[in-house]
């Protein structure tokens, strides 16, 4: 092997070995940061793992929500039409949160069987529904016919 | 009438580029000059017809003409008229015009300030920017046609432009981005045009430098308006969120910075030709990807406002085929390239080898991140999505390792440099940049911060080896301001964009560890403090503005007992479409800014108060600005234009 030959094979190695070990970083910090979306029903029939990051999302149901005087808990249920899920937030709430919208919210189960959020979203547009609630929206329908 | 004729200038752009497309291709390909010569004149047709396009939506915005589906669903009689005028591009079909018309600019441009291209590789550049146009253009015309009407019967006003966007953020911002996005498409045809010519020396590189740097700064500026943006905007306080649409823009914007770097190498030094070529490739495909990403609706976003699966699938096709066509032509030319020149294990080439490496390594990180839970989706395999902290875990650190690498590469020198030469250097940057970053915890905050001490450092070490490698071109010089007339615009250029590496890093740094924040039930009267700083809230009243009316509070801001300012943060209501936005009120500071918003009222008169204290946020985005800044100064360098003139005075002689 000519010298040239040599150092152009070291440059090849290099790069696999460091691609392959980026690449097997990447899946396990993957692995470690992925939230995995649940509906109400899911959540009801006690597929969540209790304590994990999660996301839920649903509809909020009307007159559910409930704040406490003192501070800014809030508390709200949010359903797929099918089973319910109760929610505790403290915090400010977004923009278009209202009762009878479409929102995600991210957190854990506690053991109560009561949703703890950390975050909610609810998305800029009035007429917007996530993916994900308008899918399962869909299925409900569809079983019910 | 007006919206038709813009619909029709917009069937004749399609033509002028079809013709693009394929006449100055032929000619180039059979050595027919007569045949090369219609790329100039087309260019220019082809961007006359599309600025006509433009100007009649523009025009039906202005009118209030609601007959028109795209004017009545996002713009509004009440709206200000210099809202009207930017909700052009607030919707779908309208940004593909800007972008398509930005195209055709970028195009024109290419056949105006290209004087010392030979007339083949202009003719084939040129030709390659038509084929472009017409997936795009056609891609208009076919599923998202901004002339719709409404008829006969059409709303008697419009449904409002979406409140969020009503704002100066996103006049700018768009058309910036899409400068960016589709000024790629320049180093794109160049690269293709230089596969298709069989001649990879590394003149190709030198040509598409300027336009490489320019659409990287036009980039980097619309990013940084976009974080700037959602930082005021969106009401808490972020400024960047990790959005798959943000992920879209910064996938292009890292390949182009590598781009950048090897295209310098290849003109320089004649080495890494094949490695540019396809980085010229990813770069443009990056942009159309986040293209695709963003207008298909496959993902979740504030800016996915359009939904339709048959545009997702139009502009998939054009993916592939651009992706598969230049990898295609790749595949088959890029044997064919030679080194002209090798270089050692310690040299600048293989320092920024190494800068090339953990670019792409950053963009690859960012790509999967945003696609992997649209490929779990599609698996069936459930619904996830990939939060901030898997792209921080990966990105920061990379980050890091690359602004030390940024660092050797500054003081190496090109082919070899000596092991003892590089220490000597280095050893005082590295000393001060470890001792700054112990010492600023100390005295900015209340003690040793793990996290401030390697960002202080970093940061510092990029400005100490700017700075030492800068003191090294005067060794030889006696008189200092004679050196620095004889420096060349993009050395100076090359300075400001790592010196606003550094700011950028320093912003980021500060305002993750220091920042404070609060969320409080404020009622009148109630106090609260933050970060030394006491909030007094002292109740709401109402106010109107053109389109909206609006809670708007009102909270004294002292310190140490002194009024320092008095902020008016806002919640309005919309009147057309009846929608909530928070306002936030800021008081900003080169070294702090005071961020408030209203959340939602309360009983009593009492409110949910959003209080941020975030220090030296500002510097993120004069950071962000420094190097777009940089990027457009490498572009007056003496040697474009002394090429161009001296090819001009062969062609003339």
């Amino acid at each position: 092997m000519t010298p040239k030959r040599q150092k152009r094979l070291y440059i090849i190695l290099g790069i696999v070995l460091g691609t392959s070990l980026i690449v097997g970083l990447v899946m396990y910090s993957l692995n470690q940061n992925i939230n995995l979306f649940y509906s109400a029903s899911q959540i009801s029939n006690g597929e969540a793992p209790v304590g994990t990051r999660i996301r839920v999302g649903g509809m909020v149901v009307e007159d559910s929500v409930k704040r406490a005087t003192d501070s800014l808990r809030v508390e709200f249920t949010l359903t797929d039409y099918e089973k319910n899920v109760n929610v505790v937030f403290t915090g400010i709430l977004p923009d278009l949160f209202r009762e009878g919208q479409g929102i995600i919210a991210q957190g854990k189960m506690d053991e109560n069987g009561v949703f703890q959020a950390i975050e909610v979203l609810a998305k800029h547009d009035e007429n917007y529904m996530p993916p994900e609630i308008a899918e399962t929206m869909k299925e409900k329908k569809e079983a019910i016919k | 009438m007006i919206p038709e004729l813009g619909e029709y200038a917009l069937i004749l752009a399609l033509g002028f580029s079809v013709i693009l497309a394929i006449v100055p291709l032929y000619g180039a390909a059979s050595l027919k000059t007569i045949w090369m010569e219609y790329a100039k004149p087309l260019a220019k047709a082809q961007f006359f017809f599309m600025a006509i396009s433009f100007a009649c939506l523009g025009y039906a915005f202005g009118q209030d003409d609601f007959s028109v589906q795209y004017v009545a669903n996002h713009s509004n009689s009440q709206l200000p008229i210099q809202f009207k005028l930017s909700a052009v591009w607030g919707g779908h079909e309208g940004s593909l015009l800007l972008w398509a018309l930005i195209l055709s600019g970028w195009t024109l441009a290419v056949s105006l300030f290209s004087r010392g291209l030979p007339l083949d590789m202009l003719a084939r550049v040129l030709g390659v920017m038509g084929i472009i146009a017409t997936g795009f253009i056609s891609f208009l015309l076919w599923t998202s046609s901004p002339f719709l009407r409404y008829l006969p019967r059409y709303p008697r006003d419009g449904a409002d432009l979406n409140p969020l966007l009503q704002d100066f953020g996103l006049i700018v911002h768009p058309p910036l981005l899409y400068m960016g996005y589709v000024g790629f498409s320049v180093a794109f045809a160049f690269a293709i045009a230089a596969l298709l010519s069989g001649r990879l020396d590394a003149a190709w590189a030198r040509w598409s430098r300027p336009w490489t740097n320019v659409a990287w700064a036009f980039l980097g500026g619309g990013i940084t308006l976009g974080s700037w943006w959602a930082y005021y905007e969106l009401g808490w306080g972020g400024w960047w969120f990790w959005d798959p649409v943000e992920n879209a823009s910064l996938m292009p914007w890292l390949v182009g910075t590598a781009l950048m770097h090897s295209l310098a190498v290849t003109e320089k030094r004649g080495v890494f030709k094949s490695w540019t070529l396809l980085l010229a490739i990813f770069a443009f495909s990056l942009s159309l990807l986040g293209t695709f990403l963003v207008r298909s609706g496959v993902l979740t976003s504030v800016h996915a406002f359009a939904s339709d699966p048959e545009r997702g699938f139009f502009i998939l096709v054009l993916l592939v085929l651009t992706i598969g066509g230049s990898l295609t032509l790749y595949a088959f030319k890029a044997p064919n390239v030679k080194s002209e020149s090798s270089f050692g294990w310690l040299s600048r080439e293989m320092l920024l080898l190494i800068n090339n490496v953990f670019l792409m390594v950053m963009a690859v990180t960012v790509l999967l991140g945003t696609l992997y839970p649209l490929l779990i989706d599609a698996l069936g395999s459930g619904k996830i999505s990939v939060g901030p902290p898997y792209f921080n875990a990966l990105f920061v650190p990379i980050m890091g390792l690359l602004v030390v690498s940024l660092g050797f590469s500054s003081v190496a020198r090109w082919r070899n440099t000596s092991l003892e030469s590089v220490k000597q250097q280095l050893m005082l940057p590295g000393i001060i940049s470890l001792a700054s970053g112990l010492i600023f915890p100390f005295l900015y905050g209340d003690g040793f911060n793990f996290r401030v001490f390697i960002g202080i450092s970093l940061s510092m070490w990029i400005i100490t080896t700017v700075f030492r490698e800068f003191k090294g071109k005067f060794r030889s010089t006696t008189s200092i301001a004679e050196k620095l007339k004889q420096l060349s615009p993009s050395y100076y250029g090359m300075m400001l964009a790592h010196v606003g590496v550094a700011v950028t890093a320093i912003g980021i740094t500060l305002v993750s560890v220091y920042s404070e924040e609060r969320d409080m039930r404020m009622a009148p009267g109630d106090t609260m403090e933050l970060a030394d700083y006491q909030f007094k809230f002292l109740g709401t009243k109402s106010v109107k503005g053109a389109n909206f009316v609006a809670d708007q509070g009102t909270i004294e801001i002292s310190l140490d007992g002194e009024s320092v300012v008095t902020l008016y943060p806002q919640k309005r209501r919309y009147n057309v479409k009846k929608s909530m936005m928070t306002e936030a009120s800021i008081d900003p500071g080169l070294f702090r800014d005071l961020y408030l918003a209203l959340g939602e009222p309360l009983a009593d008169g009492a409110w949910a108060v959003r209080v941020h204290y975030k220090p030296y946020v500002r510097w993120l985005w004069l950071g962000g600005l420094l190097m777009a800044l940089g990027g457009i100064v490498t572009v007056f360098d003496r040697r474009y234009r002394k090429n161009d003139t001296q090819k001009q005075g062969v062609a003339n002689a």
